[in-house]
Order: structure tokens, then C-alpha cells, then sequence
């Protein structure tokens, strides 16, 4: 199979994303560059971390007008499996292929930390090769990850099944203080309601490697490659 | 010419230049300068460019050795690190800036240091910060550490380097007077290092990066004054920073690297146009024209004396070839960047300046660069000298464990998370020690080795005993790699001083670079370059002598690297080297006591440099778990540390057999010892090696349980729950910053 990662003016985590689907998985990868219209026949575009643009308007503000988008866009429509990392997950909220919206972390401050996550949903293409339950311990480093939405679309988000990880403790219960950034409901990961398209804070690409503290992130990626594999 | 303004004693004061300095200017370029000239010349004589007052004192720095590729004076010092790699690193400060606007001034520190890596051919691969601020029950040192933290964390993290770690001290000197010191390093290929040269006459002169704006003038000459109480005025000097225009401007400048674009490049930081048009062509020996007209500006009817001066961020200059100019543009095109032709490499050694098709500036670019006046200024030590504290005057703790918490709260021991999870610490997926680790450890992806760094300087000893202390400085970084398994390969300084007209500045000065220089040489490691910051004087307070070392090391095997944390129970917990009867210039003193007096710890380099090869030659072998440096807070600071540094707050027992008091065993800053923990079966060989490199090694005690105990010959001293201390050391700065 194949990876796309996306390069839009001022990702950061590019490189980072592409080592770890290239070197560490060793599965097919290329970068897409942002003022493309081409895919170059990718099964799954992962939008990867960073400060598009700088982010100095809106996290992911200006990225989504990016020529390249038009072409996610349709390919998430049609079922195309599409991954967004921090960054990534704050493009695909402008783009509206996820609802909601981030605000500024709850203490004000940019965090970069290990942060425990638990699995709420495992039926999905990202965490399948994992459990109900299971808690992975990944690192995120952000200043706007404080998720939000109204109260009628988190209704909607709990009955479809869409926030697929939740910020827990260690034990994986659902505390105030792993709640690091405030997110309504622990959000951590959610899914569109097709199921095909997630924006997770914390960064697998940096808990995919035994000696940078954690392997837990390779089941996301993991998952991408075993569901890609059988459809 | 269009600046018809008379130049008269005043003038050249605001300069920052003497009389007679000006009467040199008018010797060497053979008439008086316009004002534009003058403003050159005083920026690239001033103090900061051109290290007039510490030129004759760097010079007993040893500079070369066998992997040296570029010693002091080009952008940053590089180092053959073999396999066709070089390191390139260099510290730098920014110090008045940042006091004066703490996020910017602190955000464009690092923006300066990143573009001085990359400007060689590097990708910056980690930064850290050596910090330095005034006690924070006061307001004003809060929102000062404040400012700088996020500063720091809103450059970085957006141009997407790790701030692997760093240090950060505090005492009542900075108060008025923070110290920010940038440290970056970079990788590159051997056969691709670019340098600030403006060679092969009538080649293209480049203008690329941010268009020129009036921020930052006079940068440079500010921060080689002192700030009196003016400093309010002072603010329209600093400059604004981009982390986003910066990280396509590193991207940009790779690409055309890599595609063999360059003939040379500088970065525009301090002194900006001016000192990378007259420093390239100075070092080529050619000279270079330029068209002001052509310079993109964002701002209307700039002056020549303005666009010369500016220190607008986030700008280079590059020398082309004239059939490569075209492609040199595409590449900054895509990355949506400015690339303008503005003039050209010339015979003759001269900067010649256009504006409105007339000439503004004549001068040879020698006498900018090379030919400002070094000054031996004069020295003499403090009268009265520093006050000796004999330990039978300091009466001992009534409560230990009371004590020892107490110490934990001093926020330059305490738990430093509040910074450090502010910086993105990981990005580049290389950091393989989180910060709070002896030295940051960063793999190099498809390799077993790995590099580590440090930073250090503790300015009490220095300010104690500047030269006993420039040794530590040296010492203590070279221990911190020693304890992750780390050789030091190259040295980067920052030196941090006040008012060098002051004799007693000026021997501080003197007596730091000299114990510095002693050690780097006992070490056997090169100092590739650094910067000298001084007049970090406010209202007529100077702080104390700071000379912050950044030193980087190699790991061999990144699967052999040691961390500073207890691993398991019943590990046995051994010492390397000696306790002694020191307790001057310790934090117990200073946080506790609240006494800056003292003797500094005396060190014996050679014993020293032993102790670090019992430690790498066990790390070698597989033969430690842990070790962890014994610095600030001395012994039992440094045992609980590593309680709090496991996975899971384990605690240990110590059972210490001395004559020495209690106090002076526990919180004494004695140089040259390392706590580590092996298993029982490994005590012989660890013994065995201590003996062979003849370094004193002391079983201690061992690791487990849930507290933290203490008893020295059979007496119990204390008991803690680690987590009671833990709380103590973790909460300490969080506390001050809490909202009332």
C-alpha cells in the first residue's frame, strides 16, 4: 500500500511522518506537496503536524484553501482513508470533513508531554489492530487541542461512536487532571460518521519507536496498513 | 551624497564610539564618513561584532584539534563527527533584548541561533536554552520568565526544532538583568558546508528572506551598552520574530544547497545588510556593490542609515553564480520567498553602496571587519575580596528533613516541567532522553551512534571564584555527558559579563576564559566558537560573571546510554569519587541559609577527567543502570533526583560512613563525583575499574521502598516518602505562577 503525506508551508512533523510509514513500516510513502493537484495514487493521506502557514490566524485556517485540498477533500468523500495528525486534525476541522473546533489549551500553554489515551471504539481503519479499552501512551505537543463542539453534535458524535480516543490516566479511567487540555468529553481522536477519515492530537509517529519511550503509537498505524491490506 | 548631517562629539557618542576611534575611521578610509558610514562602522565595531575587549583573552582558548573543521569566527564551529557527517553548533546570547521584550526578545535569540546552523549547510536538529532570571517572588522576574519561556516555545516549536533541554538558574543578579542564551546544533554532509564568503568577481549578490523594515536598529550597539533608565525607550530595538518565515527560509536554503546553487551565504542577524555584505566580502578577500533601491522594503522612505542597519528577521545574503541565479529564484519562489538580485561581487576590497543612483557608501570592508582596535583593558580583582565562610560558622540544621525540602523549593533545583512541557521537545522523532536528564541524547537515524549535549555554568562559583569556577563550568558539562555515556568532542561558550570598562569586570573576565581555557585543554576539547556578552549591567548593578558551556558528545551506542533514574529494587547504590569538607558557594548556602559566600568546591581536573572514564568505561561494559552527576544541592539532592527520575518514585536508603558533618556531606558541592547503580554481580568489575583509573568508589546503599532515608555512621539524619519530596521539588515553580 501506499502513504501520502502532505507538505503544506510550514509542517514540521513531515519528515517525521514519512520515516515512520517508510523506514520503520517499511510500506510505500511519498510527500504531496501542498500546491499539487495530484495524490500520486496514495490509499491513505495522512495530514501530518505543524504550523501551517505559521498558524498565525486560525490552526489550520489558511492550510485548507491549499490547492492540494480540493483533491483530499474528494478523496475523503468517496471513502479514501485520510489521517490527521495535530496540525492535520486542525485542517480537517476547517476543510468540515470533521466536525467541531479547537480552542487554546485549557491552561494557556503550548503542552508537550506523554499523555495516556484510551480506545473507544475499535471498529474502526485506525485502531482495529488494538482493543476496546486498551490505553496507549502517546505524546502530544500542541497549544490549541482543547476540542469542542455543541452540545447537539456531541450527542450526535457519542451516538455514531466517533470519538475513538479518549484522554485517560495510566489506569484508564476518565480523570480531570489527564484531561490535560480541556477537551469536551477527553476528545483525543475522532472519526467522521463514514468512518474513514481521523484527526487525533497526540502523535503516533513519535511513540512508533522503542527508543524515543513507546512503540504504543504503531497500532494506529498498524491498523491503517492491515485494513488497507484487506480491502 | 544625501546625508549632509554634520558629524560632532555627540554624534559619535550615540555611536557608541570614542574620539579616538573615530579618528581611526578617518585614517583608514582617508576623509570623514557620512553618517551612514558611521553607523557601520560602529555597529560592526561595536563590542558585540567585534570583541574588542575580549579578543586578547579568547586567544587562550585552544581552538584546534584533529576533527576541527571550523574553529571560531565563521557562523558556527564544526566538527568531524566521521561517516561523512560534521556537527555544527555555536551558543549565542540575547540577552538585552529579552529584558527589555521578553517573548521577542527570547523568539528572535532563537531565530538568530537556528539561521547561524543552517546559514553553514546544516538542518538544525536540537536547541536548548541556558536561562537566567531574578528570584520569582517578584512580579516583574515572573512575567520576564514568562515572556521568555513562551518566546522561546513560539519560535521553536513552530519552525519545528526540539528544545531538548538546557538550564536555568536564578538569583537576585538577574533580576534586572536576564540572561537567555540560545544553543543550537545541526547536522551536515561533510562535502556540503557552505561558508560567508563573497567569492569570484562579478558573481550575484542575493537578498533572500523577509523584506527590511526599521526593526532592530541599532540591536547590535544596545547590547553593548549599559541600560540606564532609559530602558523603556529601548524597546523599538528589538526586533520581531517569523518561525514561520524562517522554516521556509531553512527549507529554501537546503534546497539550493543541496542542488549546488551557493557560493557562499550569511545570515543577516546582528548588524544585518552591513555585516554580511562587508564580512563576506572581508573573508574573500573581494568587495561588493550593492543597489538599496533593489532591497525589499515594507516600509516607505527608508534611509540608507536605515536599511544598513536594520535587523529586520529572518534574512540572508547569497553569492551566485550569474547562470544559477534564475534557478536560485524558482527554488524561493515555490517556497513563496523573495530572491533579488541587489548587486554584485567586485574587485578591490571595497563596499560600495547605491541609493537614488547615487553613492551612499565607500569604504574598505578590512577596516570594517578586521581593523576595530582590540583593547588589553585593565584589570584588577575586587578590593575588599570575596568573604571566606569557614563551615565551623554555620550552625547545623536543626531539622533535616525540613531542610532538605526547603532546598528542594529552590526553583533552581526544583522540577523545571513547567518550561520544558511548554517546549515541543520531540519533533524530529530523535530525542531519545526526555529534558531533566544529566545531557539530551538525540539519535542519529540509521546509526548506532548518537550525540548528546549540555549546557552549564553555575555563576555563584564563578562569582566566588571566577577561575576555580570557569573549570567547574567545563567540568561539570563534561561530567553531565559522562553520566549518558557520552566523549565530549567540541565545546561552544557563551561568556555573560558585565561592564568591561570595570577592572574588576575585566578580571572576572579574565580569570574565567583562563580556567576555562586550563580545562578545555585537560579535557582535550576544542572551543569552535561562541559569543561574549557583556555590559549586562542595569542601573549599576552588573550580574554575576556567567560563562555558560555548551558541550557536545558522542555516544558510540545509543543502546549503551545510561539515564539518570533508579531502575530497580535492590540495585546497590556506589559512589565515584570523594566527599569532601565543602559547603561554600553551595544552594544550601545561598536558598537555605541565604548566604552567597564561600569558597567555590577546588577541582582537580585530572582526577576529574578519571572520574569520567570509570563512568564511561562501566557504561562501555554494560555495568550501570543509572548515573547522575552530583551538582547543585550536592549528595542528597542528587540521590533523591534519581528517585524521582524512575518510573516509579523508588525510593533508597543510604547508610554513609564520614567524618564530615552532616551537612556538609549531604548539601556540599564537592566536584568531581557521580552516583551510579549496578547489581550485586557487577560490584567487583565497577570496584576493579574505580581502582585502575585510582578514583575513590563508595557503596552508599540501595535503591528500593517507597522513601527516602538517610543515616550517616548509624544515625539516622532523615526520612521522607519520596512522594512528599517529589511534590515539593515538582510543585516549587508551578507555585509561583499559579493564578491568584
Amino acid at each position: 500500500m501506499k502513504f501520502g503525506v502532505v507538505v503544506f508551508p510550514g509542517s514540521n512533523c513531515d519528515n517525521d511522518t514519512l520515516h515512520a510509514v517508510r523506514d520503520v513500516f517499511e510500506q510505500e510513502a511519498e510527500f504531496l506537496w501542498h500546491k499539487d493537484h495530484d495524490l500520486k495514487g496514495s490509499d491513505c493521506i495522512i495530514l501530518p503536524g505543524g504550523f501551517s502557514y505559521g498558524d498565525y490566524l486560525r490552526s489550520g485556517a489558511i492550510a485548507r484553501f491549499s490547492p492540494l485540498m480540493q483533491e483530499v477533500k474528494e478523496f475523503a468523500l468517496k471513502g479514501g482513508i485520510v489521517l490527521g495528525i495535530c496540525n492535520g486534525f486542525q485542517v480537517l476541522l476547517e476543510l468540515g470533513l470533521l466536525p467541531g473546533a479547537m480552542m487554546r489549551n485549557k491552561n494557556l500553554k503550548f503542552l508537550c508531554q506523554h499523555v495516556y489515551l484510551r480506545i473507544e471504539n475499535k471498529d474502526t481503519p485506525f485502531t482495529q489492530a488494538g482493543h476496546e479499552g486498551q490505553v496507549l501512551r502517546i505524546p502530544i505537543a500542541h497549544f490549541d487541542g482543547n476540542y469542542y463542539t455543541d452540545r447537539k453534535g456531541l450527542k450526535e458524535l457519542e451516538r455514531n461512536q466517533q470519538i475513538v480516543l479518549r484522554y485517560t490516566n495510566e489506569e484508564g479511567y476518565l480523570t480531570e487532571e489527564a484531561n490535560v487540555n480541556g477537551s469536551l468529553d477527553h476528545c483525543a481522536g475522532l472519526m467522521n460518521k463514514a468512518g474513514n477519515v481521523l484527526g487525533m492530537m497526540p502523535h503516533p509517529e513519535r511513540a512508533s519507536e522503542a527508543i524515543l519511550g513507546s512503540r504504543d503509537g504503531r497500532l494506529i498505524f498498524q491498523s491503517i496498513i492491515n485494513y488497507i491490506h484487506h480491502t | 551624497m544625501s546625508e549632509k548631517t554634520i558629524i560632532d562629539e555627540q554624534t559619535i557618542k550615540e555611536h557608541n564610539l570614542t574620539l579616538d576611534e573615530y579618528a581611526l575611521i578617518q585614517e583608514l578610509i582617508g576623509r570623514e564618513p557620512n553618517l551612514t558610514e558611521l553607523g557601520i562602522f560602529s555597529l560592526m565595531w561595536s563590542e558585540h561584532c567585534s570583541y574588542k575587549s575580549s579578543k586578547v583573552h579568547l586567544k587562550k582558548l585552544p581552538v584546534t584539534g584533529k576533527n576541527v573543521i571550523q574553529g571560531p569566527g565563521e557562523n558556527a564551529g564544526i566538527i568531524d563527527i566521521g561517516e561523512g557527517l560534521v556537527a555544527v553548533f555555536k551558543i549565542e546570547s540575547h540577552n538585552h533584548p529579552s529584558f527589555i521584550e521578553p517573548y521577542q526578545g527570547a523568539a528572535t535569540g532563537v531565530g538568530g541561533i537556528l539561521r547561524d546552523i543552517f546559514t553553514m549547510g546544516a538542518r538544525p536538529i536540537a536547541a536548548m536554552n541556558s536561562l537566567r532570571f531574578g528570584p520569582l517572588d517578584i512580579p516583574k522576574n515572573r512575567s520576564i520568565m514568562d515572556g521568555v519561556v513562551s518566546g522561546i516555545a513560539g519560535y521553536g516549536n513552530s519552525f519545528g526544532v526540539p528544545m531538548v533541554g538546557g538550564d536555568v538558574y536564578f538569583n537576585d543578579c538577574y533580576s534586572l538583568n536576564p540572561l537567555v542564551n540560545a544553543f543550537c546544533l545541526g547536522l551536515a554532509e561533510k562535502d556540503k558546508i557552505f561558508y560567508a564568503r563573497a567569492e569570484g568577481f562579478d558573481n550575484a549578490v542575493l537578498y533572500v528572506g523577509s523584506k527590511t523594515g526599521r526593526d532592530g536598529i541599532h540591536g547590535a550597539t544596545m547590547a553593548s551598552a549599559e541600560f540606564g533608565e532609559d530602558l523603556e525607550e529601548k524597546r523599538p530595538n528589538v526586533q520581531v520574530g517569523d518561525p514561520f518565515k524562517e522554516k521556509l527560509l531553512l527549507e529554501a536554503c537546503l534546497e539550493v544547497m543541496d542542488q549546488g546553487l551557493v557560493v557562499g551565504i550569511q545570515d543577516m542577524g546582528a548588524a544585518g545588510l552591513t555585516c554580511s555584505t562587508t564580512e563576506m566580502a572581508a573573508n574573500a578577500g573581494t568587495g561588493i556593490e550593492i543597489d538599496l533601491d533593489l532591497v525589499p522594503q515594507r516600509e516607505e522612505g527608508m534611509t540608507p542609515y536605515e536599511i544598513m542597519l536594520s535587523e529586520s528577521q529572518e534574512r540572508m545574503l547569497i553569492v551566485a553564480e550569474e547562470d544559477k541565479v534564475e534557478r536560485v529564484q524558482e527554488v524561493f519562489a515555490k517556497w513563496d520567498l523573495d530572491a533579488v538580485r541587489i548587486g554584485r561581487v567586485t574587485e578591490g576590497g571595497r563596499l560600495h553602496v547605491k541609493w537614488h543612483g547615487e553613492t551612499v557608501v565607500e569604504i574598505p570592508v578590512d577596516s570594517v571587519v578586521n581593523l576595530c582596535p582590540a583593547y588589553n583593558r585593565e584589570y584588577s580583582p575586587p578590593s575588599p575580596p570575596q568573604p571566606i565562610i569557614e563551615n565551623t560558622t554555620i550552625s547545623t540544621p536543626q531539622n533535616y528533613k525540613e531542610v532538605f525540602l526547603k532546598l528542594l523549593t529552590s526553583p533552581t533545583i526544583a522540577n523545571k516541567e513547567w518550561v520544558f512541557r511548554q517546549y515541543d521537545h520531540m519533533v524530529q522523532t530523535n530525542t531519545a532522553f526526555l529534558p531533566g536528564a544529566d545531557a539530551s541524547l538525540l539519535r542519529i537515524k540509521d546509526q548506532k551512534r548518537a550525540l548528546a549535549i549540555t549546557l552549564d555554568g553555575n555563576s555563584l562559583y564563578t562569582y566566588l571564584e571566577p577561575r576555580s569556577g570557569g573549570k567547574i563550568a567545563v567540568a561539570e558539562a563534561c561530567r553531565n555527558l559522562a553520566c549518558v555515556g557520552a566523549t565530549p568532542i567540541g565545546v561552544t561558550n557563551c561568556l555573560n559579563f558585565g561592564n568591561p570598562e570595570k577592572p574588576e569586570i575585566m578580571w572576572q573576565f579574565k580569570e574565567v576564559v583562563e580556567g576555562v581555557a586550563e580545562a578545555c585543554q585537560t579535557f582535550d576539547i576544542p572551543v569552535t566558537g561562541g559569543n561574549v556578552s557583556f555590559y549586562n549591567d542595569t542601573k549599576g548593578v552588573s550580574i554575576h560573571p556567567t560563562p555558560v558551556l555548551g558541550i557536545v558528545g558522542m555516544v558510540d551506542d545509543i543502546d549503551k546510554a545510561v539515564s539518570p533514574g533508579f531502575k530497580e529494587e535492590g540495585h546497590i547504590i556506589l559512589l565515584l569519587g570523594e566527599n569532601k569538607d565543602e559547603l561554600g558557594a553551595s544552594e544550601y548556602l545561598r536558598w537555605v541559609l541565604r548566604e552567597e559566600k564561600g569558597r567555590t568546591p577546588q577541582i582537580d581536573l585530572d582526577y576529574e577527567k578519571r572520574v569520567h572514564q570509570v563512568c564511561l568505561d562501566a557504561i562501555d561494559q554494560e555495568l550501570l543502570f543509572s548515573a547522575h552527576d552530583i551538582s547543585e544541592g550536592g549528595l542528597a539532592v542528587c540521590a533523591v533526583e534519581c528517585a524521582f527520575l524512575s518510573p516509579t518514585n523508588m525510593g533508597c536508603s543510604l547508610d554513609l560512613r564520614s567524618d564530615l558533618r552532616p551537612d556538609v556531606l549531604l548539601f556540599g558541592e564537592t566536584q568531581s563525583r557521580i552516583l551510579v547503580t549496578i547489581s550485586d554481580k557487577n560490584l567487583e568489575a565497577v570496584l576493579a575499574l574505580a581502582e585502575k583509573h585510582k578514583v575513590t568508589a563508595a557503596v552508599l546503599g540501595t535503591t528500593g521502598g517507597d522513601t527516602f532515608k538517610i543515616s550517616v555512621n548509624d544515625l539516622s539524619i532523615f526520612e521522607v516518602p519520596v512522594l512528599e519530596a517529589y511534590n515539593a521539588w515538582k510543585q516549587a515553580i508551578p507555585e509561583y505562577f499559579k493564578v491568584r
